[in-house]
């Protein structure tokens, strides 16, 4: 996967020496479902331009804050802010030109090409009366091209393994064209060897300019990969800590 | 709003509307209740542009909406947090989505009465004729209307000596696959 890393422009490398303000970051969130609370008076924000990971043992709440984060849950109190504004303000669509979220399970349907599922990826792009554009085409390739799935375009999903299909996945979400990439737990059900080429495509994606937020279980993978931690643990609390940015 | 709860309580208000017509049937005037009772089996005869006009003006105003519908639909594929994700509400599209479904499906079942099975079959059939992945309106619609043709005619035709209900082919032929889908899955 090592084609992948190119050479950061100039600019690029000056934006990243100014610390941005985060574009993403949630301001004293409870979080929980129904009557269970999960996490209480939360607040974490996502640097611009970091791959940011979210750690913690199970059930703590780390894909609960994800889901917070990507407005698939309301918080209980507090609020999620992106670029500037209460998330719950935003249409719909416009969350998803910002922000591209992989949830842990999704469904391919039946039959889908891989080509067709990426393609799925660019409907908050698309309007009624210009369905599909040659923008569409071209952020379609690049995505197919960037997870390395281009020559599987044509094959049906469904009969790809279990790595290529993660992959296919992440193509959707990039096809998305966001600049904030939030992924739940993508290597979970993945063999080491395609955990690392998962982990090496999202260091890629992030090299090339995207904040990456991602969940993950192993501690290793997560202190190799990542340029900003967030640790949870049981009992609603959280520390944050950036490894040396080396 | 959760897909297994709203088919439970599918199945409840179903059973208690079936009731409620059985008593309406008994109450009712004979004749009423003869004609009421031959709609009730689902049937394509005795209708003319008299009750196809008003179906047709409905339709004409449904279809649009559908067209619309069809797009978030399709996202829905993937479950809900992967279509939230892409821009949708849930809510607000399965609201839209069930709202539609029940306003054409009354507007034919006002006017033919209930035929059953046809719409779960064709776009199972239409799926494997087009190879295309999940649900494709056009193709579902056309298969539907091919099917309930040839039903029609079967029930027209198949016994001489009197017209059967389409309705009642459509509900024998239903019955007869899940009898053998029921089979075929024992065995396994």
């Amino acid at each position: 996967m090592n084609q992948h890393f190119r050479p950061e422009p100039a600019a690029l490398a000056e934006a990243r020496a100014r610390p941005a303000p985060p574009r993403l970051a949630a301001e004293n969130v409870t979080i929980g479902y129904d009557r269970a609370t999960i996490a209480e008076h939360l607040s974490v924000a996502i640097p611009d331009r970091s791959f940011t990971v979210i750690v913690g043992p199970n059930a703590c709440g780390k894909s609960t804050l994800l889901r917070a984060l990507s407005r698939l849950l309301r918080p209980k109190s507090g609020r999620v802010v992106l670029d500037g504004r209460d998330i719950a303000s935003y249409p719909a669509k416009d969350v998803a030109r910002r922000l591209g979220l992989l949830p842990q399970t999704s469904i391919a349907p039946e039959g889908i090409t891989v080509a067709d599922l990426v393609a799925r990826g660019r409907y908050p792009h698309q309007k009624l009366i210009r369905q599909w554009s040659a923008e569409d085409e071209a952020a379609v390739v690049e995505a197919m091209a960037a997870t390395g799935i281009t020559t599987l375009s044509t094959r049906l999903v469904e009969e790809l393994s279990g790595g290529q299909r993660q992959r296919v996945w992440v193509a959707m979400v990039l096809a998305q064209q966001t600049p904030l990439l939030l992924l739940d737990e993508p290597t979970t059900f993945l063999d080491i060897a395609h955990q690392i080429e998962l982990l090496d495509l999202l260091h890629a994606l992030n090299a090339a300019g995207h904040t990456i937020v991602a969940v993950l279980h192993d501690l290793n993978h997560a202190c190799r990969y990542a340029s900003h931690l967030i640790a949870m643990r049981t009992g609603a609390s959280s520390r944050k800590a950036g490894p040396p940015t080396s | 709003m959760h897909g297994f709860r709203l088919i439970v309580v599918g199945i409840g208000v179903s059973a208690m509307l079936t009731s409620f017509n059985t008593w309406m049937l008994l109450k009712a005037d004979p004749s009423v209740a003869m004609a009421a009772s031959a709609w009730g089996a689902g049937t394509l005869n005795g209708i003319g542009f008299d009750k196809l006009m008003p179906a047709a003006i409905v339709l004409a105003g449904l279809v649009p909406a559908l067209v619309l519908v069809s797009r978030p639909m399709r996202q829905f594929e993937m479950g809900d947090d992967a279509a939230r994700a892409l821009g949708i509400d849930p809510e607000r599209t399965r609201r839209l989505m069930i709202l539609l479904g029940v306003a054409v499906t009354a507007t034919v079942t006002a006017a033919a009465g209930p035929i059953a099975f046809v719409a779960l079959a064709a776009p199972q059939i239409a799926r494997r004729l087009t190879r295309s992945a999940g649900v494709t309106l056009v193709a579902s619609g056309a298969v539907g209307a091919l099917l309930l043709a040839v039903a029609d005619y079967a029930a027209q035709f198949a016994f001489s000596s009197r017209q059967l209900p389409v309705g009642v082919v459509t509900v024998s032929i239903g019955g007869l696959y899940f009898a053998w889908l029921l089979v075929r899955e024992a065995r396994r």
